[in-house]
């Protein structure tokens, strides 16, 4: 475990980092995983009225009465503000209406490119991934997606084997030519830190450590020269707040436990 | 009157689902997927299917895992809460299946334009993305109005489409509700709809709310009653996920011979659905069931 902390485990406070992306008011797909647990905190602490949107067919207004391991879970029907459709939820998301996004990954690369679906080549995979589900959809269409996923140098590296999700490509102006409608990677949280990208060369750049991480722990675990922001901070700690939220919702500590 | 479309799991499979056929199913992603229809398949030994779905969580991985399989047109296939398919992860690694990689709204918009009867849909999503490189269905197109370059995805009309649902007459007019995915679209792009149900009711019952009907009887070939019959994954109104069941399976997947085994204890064995369900335990069905009630308001149709 790289976080040093008897408080929190570094699911814990990943999921914190990500609750802490989503403003208050702000339309949110939630993915899978660490990203439905960060959906509840944030909608249970400084973002009351962001909307969930769930790619299976809900909309939520309020979070599950119960706690949920995965968005199919009946509590996440109860009295949710919809229930419909994959298409037009994703409509809304092509139109332009979802502020944010959540996604994992397999391979990022330094443009926030990400793969979850072949190592190796195509034809001849080393190993085969389960696919993009609506990851693509979400990194092609959001107006922003936030890339939650374990920090390794296997993950991180310099060029991802297929693109699955597309991040800014090759840099500035790519989406544009690609024909992409707008968004891009805001942000990628890790188990080591928080990286952001430069507003005119779109590369990834480490603006945050976790407690107890080093800079150098984290260039040693990514495939690049990270770029490392001269400002660069150390990640929020989870209050015990969150901590106790988050520790309501995820029961027996299934996404989150040690 | 039109003739009854009541028939077993066996007869719907057997009279429905041939060697080659395209088969839509696991439409609504996480929920109501056609475990009981997939056993059938299993059981029955189709082979060279082609299997079309979004995220069907593990059916998809049992079907390639028991030999049924050729090709898979899908977003995602594995194990939503434990991530990798292995049997899907040995098949594609060994060459011994095809896969089209599509986004969940390109799949979509793929059988939206089966269901309008066009050749294919303009999207945005999925450009800039490798996708197009294994997935021949998607292809790039210039608008004619404002010469920008979209995604292009091209129509899918499967042969069947195979829907669970909560309940439905014999005539194959039915009632789901809950988070539907993309049901609707497949069972208009299909050719022919199987459903299978929790319950058989009434045609009064489902005429009551003719809102709630995903898909007329007319275009339904088949209705079969199978409760628990998309067991593991939930019903709205009848039952919840079963977890568990979900990793055991990872761990009975992870090798050919342990998946071998599941599939001889699990599929092979049991003389038929019923004797399946009694080997998960009437016990553990039945924490599965919803302790919260939450009916909705009636509405009114009259005139």
């Amino acid at each position: 475990m790289l976080v040093h902390s008897e408080r929190y485990t570094a699911a814990e406070l990943m999921v914190t980092a990500a609750a802490n992306e989503i403003v208050n008011g702000e339309v949110v797909f939630v993915g899978m995983r660490l990203p439905l647990l960060g959906f509840q905190l944030a909608k249970s602490t400084h973002a009351p009225h962001a909307i969930g949107i769930f790619e299976l067919g809900i909309v939520r207004d309020k979070p599950a009465p119960e706690p949920i391991l995965t968005m199919g879970d009946l509590p996440n029907l109860y009295h949710a503000q919809w229930l419909t459709d994959t298409m037009g939820l994703m409509g809304m998301l092509q139109r332009g209406m979802v502020d944010v996004s959540f996604i994992g990954g397999a391979q990022v690369d330094r443009f926030g490119n990400l793969n979850t679906s072949y190592i190796g080549p195509v034809r001849q995979p080393q190993t085969r991934l389960p696919g993009s589900g609506g990851a693509c959809d979400l990194a092609s269409l959001a107006k922003r997606h936030i890339i939650v996923m374990p920090h390794q140098k296997r993950r991180f590296v310099h060029k991802v084997d297929y693109i699955t999700s597309p991040g800014f490509g090759k840099g500035r102006g790519w989406r544009e030519a690609q024909g992409l409608p707008r968004g891009g990677p805001a942000a990628v949280i890790t188990t080591l830190g928080v990286m952001h990208f430069d507003p005119s060369t779109f590369e990834m750049v480490l603006t945050s450590i976790h407690p107890g991480v080093t800079v150098e722990e984290v260039q040693a675990n990514t495939g690049w020269a990270l770029r490392v922001a001269p400002d660069i901070t150390q990640t929020p700690e989870p209050s015990d707040e969150q901590l106790a939220i988050l520790r309501k919702n995820d029961l027996e500590g299934y996404w989150t436990g040690v | 009157m039109t003739a009854s479309k009541y028939m077993t799991l066996e007869e719907a499979i057997s009279t429905f689902v041939l060697d080659g056929s395209s088969l839509a199913l696991g439409l609504a992603q996480e929920t109501l997927i056609p475990f009981a229809a997939g056993w059938e398949i299993m059981r029955q030994s189709r082979r060279d299917l082609t299997l079309i779905g979004p995220i069907s969580d593990i059916l998809f991985d049992q079907m390639i895992g028991a030999g049924c399989v050729r090709w898979v047109r899908s977003a995602w296939v594995g194990n939503v809460i434990t991530g990798s398919g292995y049997n899907f992860r040995r098949a594609v690694e060994s060459g011994t299946l095809e896969i089209e990689d599509y986004s969940n709204l390109s799949l979509a918009m793929a059988l939206q334009a089966g269901a309008l009867g066009v050749p294919f849909l303009p999207t945005y999503t999925a450009l800039g993305s490798d996708l197009f490189q294994t997935n021949p269905s998607l292809n790039k197109i210039v608008c004619p109005f404002t010469g920008q370059v979209l995604t292009a995805v091209a129509a899918l009309n499967p042969d069947v489409a195979i829907v669970h649902v909560q309940r439905s007459d014999e005539q194959g007019n039915a009632h789901a509700w809950g988070n539907l995915g993309m049901t609707r679209e497949a069972c208009l792009a299909a050719e022919q709809v199987i459903l299978t149900c929790e319950e058989i009711v009434p045609a009064e019952v489902i005429s009551s709310d003719p809102n709630r009907v995903v898909v007329p009887g007319f275009r339904v070939v088949a209705v079969v009653q199978a409760p628990w019959g998309a067991y593991p994954s939930p019903v709205p109104g009848y039952y919840n996920r079963d977890h568990q069941a979900f990793l055991e399976y990872q761990e009975a997947s992870l090798t050919p011979e342990s998946f071998a085994s599941w599939l001889e204890s699990r599929v092979v064995a049991p003389k038929d659905y019923d004797s399946y369900l009694e080997l998960i335990g009437k016990t553990r069905l039945a924490e599965l069931v919803p302790k919260v009630s939450a009916p909705s308001a009636v509405v009114d149709f009259g005139y």
